[in-house]
């Protein structure tokens, strides 16, 4: 797939996410935002996985876990774009007896979802254990997972990221939302993650940098961080993006990581993001 | 009374790591994981003998919980075996997000349960684990009372889908259930029948209730006794089926008072047919170091406690 085509599926994501919290009042589309184009880059581009016949044991298919899952607008409208459940679902999100809760669940049995998340620190060491049954099971299969940076902060992803490099998990891309914000400011004031490029290389990770809102470069480092596996260590990969990203308002502050627009702020966002596979 | 024969000391434990290995070689789906202690679980036969299948993931045991959860992707059944404080309070949100929420395939094996660690002392001595796990949609709770019980179940949970709690302990008790005994989830096992006073008892308090109901039964008081082997999901029949004949009961366990084994059978008494219970268990009290059965005397889990209380228990009927 194009450039221009990911850039097209992703626009539509970002209309999804600040059309799904804005009709509920409530939502992360801050980091939901900031991720629209990995994860459309992974469903569309990346991952070998089979939209229309979801299996919660994904033999033979790669596996995305979100880890950071408050940022379950991007993922749901990936998903739903995709083919995993129907568009028109979106619309339930966060209202009651819906399948698209506030935080990922496995319980209603949505398509595409292999984990709860929301609690955060869990998601790396879910991971580990899904990359080691695929080992076990002789399955070529790549697991992939995405974390925010503040819930770095956790000290599980330490205990999971000892565990990877000592055990050689090689079959594994973790990327890191690096927008350096969190819900109380910049990360950088809340709890400093001081050099995390060089605290990956000490725990014994191959680790890439890579523009998390540039298709080109977001191709080649994911194609790098393929390259490097089974090579007996795991790929992390420290992703730079702006919280908020595509909405003009949204950006350069932490202040929408869990605000919805207005119906005012979302006409204007609105407008800044092109429909193009059709609104829900 | 009938006589029950002992047929061998052992600890819960070594059935567990018994029934581990047998496991490992009857079906090649279940792994193991452990944080550090595989001697102190009795992991090692398997470890040795299926050691691809075997994960040793250091003292890090919400690392052990999150994987175990994520290894049930693709049809691994895993085993994870630590202490019972780490194997609850210490990764609670772990087992809640990752595994009960997630409804995910695991099996939580926890050893060193209770007062009966011993010397270690209150740090280790776990009081509060089965209230936690019971709280838990989605969760078995299953507390055998001896050696071959504990490997019976072990086994059996391996065919039960869904995320279980095994709990087990580390001193050497009397083995009285049978070795060819069949271990159901979820139907309790009645040691002996008894018209004057039901006993519900789980893991070692099973043991000290059968040398209660001795002291009983000398007395002339005939006791029915229940090994309630399963909490959750808890046998209310059993349960109704003996208070309809005793009309009285004395829950005993190894356990915290609130939230254990004692309050599951009130619940189901006062939603049914009210009847006088005592409990013996310990009371909103941390443990500490000492000798097992020196502590099991110190914080009331004696057999002359269960004696008294089911006196009590007569007592209170009428």
């Amino acid at each position: 797939m194009n450039k221009e085509d990911l850039k097209a599926i992703s626009s539509q994501v970002r209309r999804d996410i600040v059309r799904m919290v804005s009709a509920v009042k409530s939502g992360h589309p801050g980091g939901s935002l900031g991720c629209a184009d990995l994860l459309t880059y992974l469903y569309f581009e990346a991952m070998n996985h089979n939209a229309s016949n979801f299996t919660m044991d994904a033999l033979n298919e790669d596996v995305f876990f979100l880890s950071n899952g408050h940022i379950s607008p991007v993922w749901y409208s990936v998903l739903a774009r995709k083919g995993y459940f129907p568009v028109s679902e979106l619309a339930t999100f966060r209202k009651i007896s819906s399948r698209l809760q506030g935080h990922p669940s496995t319980d209603k049995n949505l398509e595409g979802i292999r984990m709860a998340s929301g609690s955060l620190g869990q998601g790396l060491s879910v991971a580990l254990g899904t990359a080691q049954t695929k080992k076990l099971n002789k399955d070529k299969s790549i697991v992939y997972t995405l974390h925010g940076d503040g819930e770095l902060q956790e000290g599980q992803i330490w205990e999971a990221a000892m565990y990877a490099a000592a055990n050689k998990v090689d079959n594994l891309i973790a990327t890191i939302d690096f927008n350096g914000r969190q819900i109380d400011g910049d990360v950088e004031n809340v709890l400093s993650l001081g050099s995390l490029s060089e605290k990956w290389q000490a725990f014994g990770w191959e680790v890439l940098e890579m523009d998390g809102h540039n298709f080109e470069n977001i191709h080649s480092t994911m194609t790098e961080a393929k390259n490097k596996l089974g090579r007996g260590k795991p790929v992390v990969i420290i992703m730079a993006t702006e919280m908020g990203m595509g909405v003009d308002f949204m950006m350069g502050t932490h202040k929408w990581h869990g605000v919805a627009p207005n119906d005012e702020q979302l006409s204007s966002a609105l407008s800044q993001l092109k429909e193009t596979l059709g609104d829900y | 009374m009938e006589s029950i024969e002992i047929l061998g000391n052992k600890d819960t434990r070594s059935g567990f790591g018994e029934g581990l290995a047998e496991l490992g070689a009857e079906n090649e789906n279940v792994v193991a994981l452990c944080a550090d202690l595989t001697g102190s679980l009795k992991m090692n036969a398997f470890q040795n003998a299926f050691p691809e299948r075997f994960f040793q993931v250091g003292i890090a045991e919400a690392n052990m919980m999150g994987m175990a959860a994520g290894m049930t992707i693709g049809g691994k059944i895993p085993f994870t075996g630590t202490f019972a404080n780490f194997s609850t309070g210490r990764v609670y949100d772990q087992i809640r997000q990752s595994i009960a929420y997630s409804q995910k395939n695991v099996k939580i094996c926890a050893s060193h349960a209770g007062l009966t660690l011993g010397e270690d002392g209150a740090t280790h001595q776990i009081l509060e684990d089965i209230g936690m796990m019971r709280m838990l949609p989605n969760i078995t709770v299953v507390v055998p009372a001896d050696f071959n019980q504990t490997k019976q179940a072990t086994k059996a949970i391996a065919d039960h889908e869904g995320a279980v709690y095994l709990r087990f302990g580390r001193p050497v008790m009397p083995i009285f259930i049978k070795p060819d005994a069949i271990f159901q989830i979820g139907k309790a096992d009645l040691i002996q029948e008894g018209t004057d006073v039901t006993i519900i008892a789980c893991g070692h308090m099973v043991w000290k209730s059968i040398e209660a109901a001795q002291l009983l039964s000398a007395e002339g008081i005939s006791v029915e006794l229940i090994n309630m082997h399963t909490i959750k999901p808890l046998d209310e029949e059993a349960i109704l089926k003996s208070v309809a004949k005793t009309k009285c009961v004395v829950t005993a366990e190894e356990h915290m008072a609130n939230g254990g084994l004692g309050e599951a059978v009130a619940r189901v008494l006062v939603s049914n047919t009210p009847y006088p219970q005592e409990f013996i268990a310990v009371n909103d009290s941390f443990g500490e170091s000492g000798k097992p059965m020196d502590l099991m005397e110190k914080y009331g889990l004696g057999a002359p406690h269960i004696h008294a209380a089911a006196r009590k228990a007569i007592q209170r009927k009428a």
